[in-house]
């Protein structure tokens, strides 16, 4: 397989703008003002792209549903957010090649006929955010960004803007939120962004991800991207590789592939010679799977979503025979219960009371009723909130407590304590 | 105590407050504080005070932003703030004892700072960068795959 997404991650100048342009970088540019926004929008739904950031909904529809004749401006936020544990693709896509990201951003703008792009970066992100801005200002001297894209008849202003620490940010309309200077509290949809977003306009959030599959689309076409994945979920994906894993890092790989030829193939297999016990395959807010499970998926939209999870944000998280699934879902509780932005009382309460009861089980104080407790707050979480960060601490819980039951019911039999169940560190 | 820009640091606002509609300059709130931090290093009530003036908002509007979110320091930081990861990923790979570790070499739990104020102790969600777990961030670094000798020779380093 052709990397497209990787595929400068061995050139060493390539996020310096010489070392991009040497390696074909803002070539597409003049093929794109050969078309038509409406061309370049159509190229893009044609070829499937979906969404990278987690909802995996298609860019193409999405960039289809801005109304153009407002009056108003239209704007692109790129979610460079990147928060959902288990997920590190953004940050190294955005070190290692921020100037594909610029170019899919000005490709991405000029089919929404829009001129005004935020860059909205992760606060913890210093150097991320330096390197993106350093790329900005040399694509503004080389005359790829400003008042004539690479001399064209079309403006566009790139501007970097740091959050300050929220994960909920990384939700688009909790980030249209804090663009707009205030806490990051989700708004209710409808209305979607597309239709009133950033300032009361039109808006396209999206994925750096995402958007740097853009450029490849274009110069390549639509038919070529498609070419590449299964079915529905077509190009390719970066899954980050974390926790018992021999070779963890970012992998750049056609939809579609089996997990278990994944996992041993290109990540070395589970470390220490031990055996898979579960894996979570798309970020901490997705339903776990036991090994078994695993091995009969393939890593693609369909594939996981028959299994029972969802591929998110590509966050692959493996768990050895040894992990503790009770402190793991204590984790992600105290996670959860932390993000909360409290607007709807489901999600603060439960969160609350989820962490509180784990908290309890994980000192081994486990009373009769544990577990369906919790998972009678995790229904009651589901579905009646603002925004799906309640549903994506509820679905885990259901899912460790069905598949992991015995291992929360014998909690205190087992006499767990802070550090005794962790043996990995040395 | 009054707050106030340096010249240097006032042409960096007025610049931010071009990035956004004329309308809207509150969306620069966010940025503008941030070069607060840069300058002094935390958000005092003062500056608040000054930065809700610049963005046309209230003091309490600012207030409210600055305790919603968790990177705005609200008194004079360590001098190093070493942030460790405690979520899932760098959990798998030993952060727990990463944790006690720096506790036991620092004399401090989590939450707190050493006499001399050289060092915070925290423990922080996710940092993505999980495939270097255990991991932590000091001040705007990220220091991955930790080990004691690795621990060891930071804190020797950070004078
Ligand atoms: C709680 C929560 C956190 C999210 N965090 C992120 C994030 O860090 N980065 C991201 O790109 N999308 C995140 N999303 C998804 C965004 O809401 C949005 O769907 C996405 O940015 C759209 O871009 P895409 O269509 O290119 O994926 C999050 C969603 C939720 C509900
Ligand atoms: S579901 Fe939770 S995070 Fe989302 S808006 Fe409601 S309280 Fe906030
Ligand atoms: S879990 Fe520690 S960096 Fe992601």
């Amino acid at each position: 397989m052709e990397p497209i997404l990787t595929k400068r991650f061995a050139v060493s100048n390539a996020a310096t703008i010489d070392g991009y342009m040497a390696t074909g970088g803002y070539s597409t540019l003049s093929k794109l003002f050969t078309m038509t926004p409406a061309q370049v929008i159509d190229e893009v739904k044609a070829s499937g792209l979906r969404g990278r950031g987690g909802a995996g909904f298609p860019a193409g529809v999405k960039w289809g549903f801005v109304p153009k004749t407002t009056g108003k401006p239209i704007y692109l936020c790129v979610n460079a957010d990147e928060g959902e544990p288990g997920t590190f693709k953004d940050r190294e896509l955005m070190t290692k090649d921020p100037h594909a990201l610029l170019e899919g951003i000005i490709i991405t703008c000029y089919a929404l006929e829009s001129h005004t792009a935020y860059i909205y970066i992760r606060g913890e992100m210093f150097q991320e955010l330096q390197i993106l801005q350093r790329a900005i200002d040399e694509a503004y001297a080389k005359g790829f960004l400003g008042n004539k894209v690479a001399g064209h008849d079309f403006k566009l202003d790139v501007y970097m803007h740091r959050g300050a620490g929220a994960y909920i940010c990384g939700e688009e309309t909790a980030l249209i939120e804090s663009l707009e200077g205030k806490k990051g509290q989700p708004r209710i949809k409808p209305p979607f962004p597309a239709v009133v977003g950033v300032f009361g306009c039109p808006t396209v959030v999206n994925n750096v991800e995402t958007l740097m599959a853009v450029p490849y689309i274009i110069e390549k076409g639509a038919a070529e991207y498609a070419k590449i994945g299964v079915g529905k979920s077509t190009g390719t994906k970066l899954f980050s590789v974390s926790g018992h894993i021999n070779k963890p890092g970012n992998y750049e790989i056609p939809l579609g592939l089996p997990f278990s030829e994944f996992l041993e193939k290109q990540c070395g297999g589970v470390w220490k010679g031990r055996k898979l016990k579960a894996v979570i395959m798309g970020g901490s807010s997705v339903p776990i799977l036991t090994a078994e499970e695993a091995m009969k998926v393939n890593l693609d939209y369909e594939s996981l979503g028959a299994a029972g999870t969802m591929l998110g944000s590509g966050g692959m998280v493996i768990m050895d025979d040894q992990t503790c699934m009770v402190t793991a879902l204590k984790i992600l509780g105290d996670f959860y219960h932390h993000e909360s932005c409290g607007q709807c009382t489901p999600c603060r309460e439960g969160t609350g009371w989820i962490q509180k009861v784990l908290a309890r089980v994980v000192r081994g104080e486990v009373r009769p009723g544990d577990c369906d407790l919790l998972l009678s707050v995790a229904t009651n979480m589901q579905g009646r909130t603002i925004c799906v960060f309640s549903d994506a601490l509820a679905m885990p819980v259901k899912s460790y407590i069905q598949k992991f039951r015995h291992e929360f019911e014998d909690a205190g039999k087992l006499g767990l304590r802070k550090g005794q169940q962790i043996q990995t560190w040395e | 105590m009054s707050f106030k820009f340096t010249n240097e640091r006032m042409k960096n606002v007025e610049e931010l407050l071009t990035h956004y509609p004329a309308d809207h300059k509150q969306a620069a709130l966010l940025p503008i504080l941030w070069e607060v931090q840069y300058q002094e290093g935390w958000i005092s009530k003062e500056a608040m005070v000054e930065v809700a003036r610049i963005c046309g908002c209230t003091p309490a509007h600012v207030q409210e932003v600055v305790t919603f979110y968790t990177m705005y320091n609200q008194e004079p930081p360590a001098k190093y703030h070493l942030q460790v990861c405690r979520n899932i990923c760098c959990w798998l790979r030993g952060a727990g004892e990463t944790t006690q570790y720096l506790e036991e070499k620092l004399g401090i739990k989590p939450g707190e700072m050493t006499e001399d104020r050289k060092f915070k102790l925290s423990e922080v969600e996710c940092l993505a960068a999980c495939g270097g777990g255990p991991m932590m961030q000091v001040n705007d670094d990220y220091q991955l795959n930790l080990t004691r000798e690795s621990i060891d020779k930071l804190l020797k380093d950070l004078k």
